[in-house]
């Protein structure tokens, strides 16, 4: 092994896919570190499955090439990639029992690497151990729990030795609560096993917390790639700030380093980088809720965005609270703060406020936006 | 005593369903072929044995209920193939296909008959160039049946199918390969598995037409004594002989045959079909 495929296992180059007009997927190069987890994330009609079915083989890209553990697996068909594959909606084979279902993959191997009958037991029993099925093996899938499907599909993926592990969308089917608990499981088994995986998911909160390095896609691009503390904390386009989170947005223009929006100037420390910005562009600056302060209007020379409460909610562990912008454009803004301080505030609906922004940022306004 | 299940069930109606569905039964199947037996128990056990047994007649068992079975065994394998291409491909004309399906339902089986007769035929297209090439007569032999039995069992086996493989998601075969199956092994032992109660329930309906049928066979037979005669027509020659008895004797025998196959086959269909949907 050279040095370089042992550090990337799975690496993509220039991949193109057209379905018809849509372009699914624009020359998308990605490289994912081996025996990580990473979670490629994006709005639906992204590209993120479509990406991953093409690691997987299941798809072939228009133009491109996918490289499996530094080795060129473009032309090669699904069951010489090695893959495994979890699917949404688990595709367990539903006339075959749990055990039948996790050993299939080594009963269809050629019959020379065919493990015996014993070894099969044995490996299909520790690996329903390793999910925590073995006390269902003689089971159908269709007696099963949506969770434990899954974990059966799982082990199922598991037991032909896979070089990297697809998932795709594979809490998606699954209530709340049970998501919840497979995801941090997941996370569990992954520090176990340390495979390279990939799972993909619209979910931000999900990638952001049980992955190690999180892809954001939108239209067939890859818009950042990191771990997810970085890209929450550092988004590099207006659509990743967006994504991951809560956000309200100010449409203004640059002035000499910082951000006028309408009749008021933000704070020039809140906003770090915008000093780079030529005057007079346009821009729009980001907001998270909690990083938004209301301040009274009643004051000589009022301060901030000018905008009147509509909603108080004050249940939770943050109150929220809903604003409109009383300019022209008349936006809605959202507002997080603890409820000792709602309380000392002594907000109510229908009262005039300003907003002032202890942190943003700052995107430079592409001509179409 | 009050009766639990009268009160609580969430399904109401099953005493109504189960009456109209024996009335009708009756009506409709029932009584009629009770009326075979009673006719055919007006002879003397003897005398029916001689009937039922003669040895024309017991070859015309094997020519109806042997080629009946091969007709519904080659229909399911490309009743199988014709309704998998018409699921999963899209290719001009696939509606068009799809409908031809169902013309032997529709056409009136002398019709088919005589029209299979003449593709068949020493003259026909078909059959001039059999005869020619390889040497291989169709029409006027037990062959001819056989290509008539297939002709009229075809949709049984494509439209059981077909909604089997419909709901099939191409997600399991996805599964299958991406765990190292290659397409043989995908086929036998995911799709066929999950096909083989509706592959049954079409076997069972083709080959119970199969054997009832008459009209399309009875113009390419060639109806030769002991070779290709089925039993049907052994039937209708005691009719036109008067021998009601003896007709509805033999049709006694068939009815049996038949109704212990078509037996055997839905045991079979039950056991499958319980595999597959308790695994849903």
């Amino acid at each position: 092994m050279t040095k370089w495929n042992a550090i990337m296992s799975i690496e993509v180059r220039d991949i193109y896919k057209q379905f018809g007009n849509f372009i699914a997927l624009d020359n998308v190069s990605l490289e994912f570190p081996s025996g990580q987890l990473t979670a490629l994330l994006g709005p639906s009609g992204c590209g993120k499955t479509t990406l991953l079915r093409i690691i997987a083989g299941l798809e072939h890209a228009d133009r491109g090439a996918v490289f499996l553990e530094g080795e060129n697996a473009t032309g090669a068909h699904v069951r010489e990639r090695q893959v495994g594959f979890v699917f949404q909606h688990y595709a367990l084979f539903r006339h075959m029992s749990v055990f039948e279902n996790v050993a299939f993959g080594l009963r269809v191997k050629p019959r020379k690497q065919r493990p015996s009958e014993a070894e099969i037991r044995e490996k299909v029993g520790a690996l329903l151990e390793l999910v925590q099925l073995d006390w269902i093996a003689d089971r159908l899938p269709a007696q099963l729990s949506g969770g434990q499907r899954q974990r059966i599909a799982l082990a199922r993926a598991l037991a032909v030795e896979p070089r990297v592990l697809l998932l795709d969308e594979p809490f998606g089917a699954l209530d709340a609560k049970v998501r919840k608990e497979l995801r941090r499981w997941l996370r569990r088994l992954h520090d176990e096993l340390h495979i390279t995986s990939i799972f993909v998911t619209h979910d931000q909160e999900e990638a952001l917390e049980v992955a190690d390095s999180v892809v954001l896609m939108n239209r067939g691009k890859v818009e950042q790639q990191g771990a997810p503390d970085a890209v929450y904390q550092h988004p590099e386009t207006p659509f990743v700030y967006g994504f991951l989170g809560a956000v309200n947005y100010f449409h203004g223009r640059a002035e000499e380093g910082r951000v006028r929006v309408g009749d008021t100037l933000l704070h020039a420390e809140a906003a770090p980088d915008a000093h780079g910005l030529a005057s007079g562009a346009n821009v729009t600056a980001f907001v998270r809720p909690h990083e938004l302060a209301i301040v009274s209007a009643d004051v000589p020379d009022p301060v901030g965005v000018a905008a009147k409460i509509t909603r108080i909610m004050g249940f939770g562990a943050a109150a929220r609270i809903e604003l409109v912008g009383l300019d022209a454009e008349a936006q809605h803004f959202e507002v997080e703060m603890s409820r000792e301080q709602l309380a000392s505030q002594n907000l109510v609906e229908g009262q005039s406020v300003r907003l002032t922004p202890s942190r943003i940022k700052v995107f430079e306004r592409e001509a179409n936006a | 005593m009050v009766k639990p299940s009268r009160q609580h069930n969430v399904l109401p109606g099953f005493n109504l369903a189960l009456g109209y569905t024996l009335v009708y039964l009756s009506l409709v199947v029932l009584i009629p072929l009770a009326a075979v037996f009673i006719k055919a128990s007006s002879l003397s056990v003897e005398d029916f044995w001689n009937v039922v047994s003669a040895p024309r007649v017991v070859a015309s068992y094997k020519v109806s209920f042997g080629l009946s079975l091969v007709a519904a065994a080659i229909n399911s394998v490309f009743g199988v193939l014709l309704a998998w291409s018409l699921v999963r491909y899209s290719f001009p004309g696939r509606k068009l296909v799809d409908a031809l399906v169902d013309l032997p339902f529709a056409l009136p089986t002398a019709v088919a008959g005589i029209a299979l007769t003449a593709i068949y035929a020493k003259n026909g297209w078909v059959g001039q160039f059999l005869e020619e090439q390889i040497g291989f007569q169709v029409a006027y032999t037990p062959w001819g049946i056989l290509v008539a039995l297939i002709f009229i069992g075809l949709p049984f086996v494509v439209r059981t199918v077909q909604p089997i493989l419909e709901d099939l998601d191409t997600e399991i075969e996805e599964a299958a390969a991406s765990l190292g199956a290659n397409r043989a092994q995908t086929i036998r032992r995911v799709v066929l598995p999950i096909l083989l109660p509706a592959l049954l329930t079409g076997f069972a309906l083709a080959f119970a037409r199969a054997v009832g049928e008459y009209g399309s066979v009875i113009f390419i037979a060639g109806n030769m004594p002991f070779i290709s005669e089925i039993t049907p027509l052994m039937i209708i020659t005691k009719l036109e002989q008067y021998d009601y008895v003896g007709a509805t004797a033999i049709a006694a025998v068939m009815l049996v045959f038949s109704f212990i196959l078509l037996l055997i086959i839905n045991f079979l269909q039950a056991w499958s079909s319980g595999r597959v949907r308790k695994g849903r």
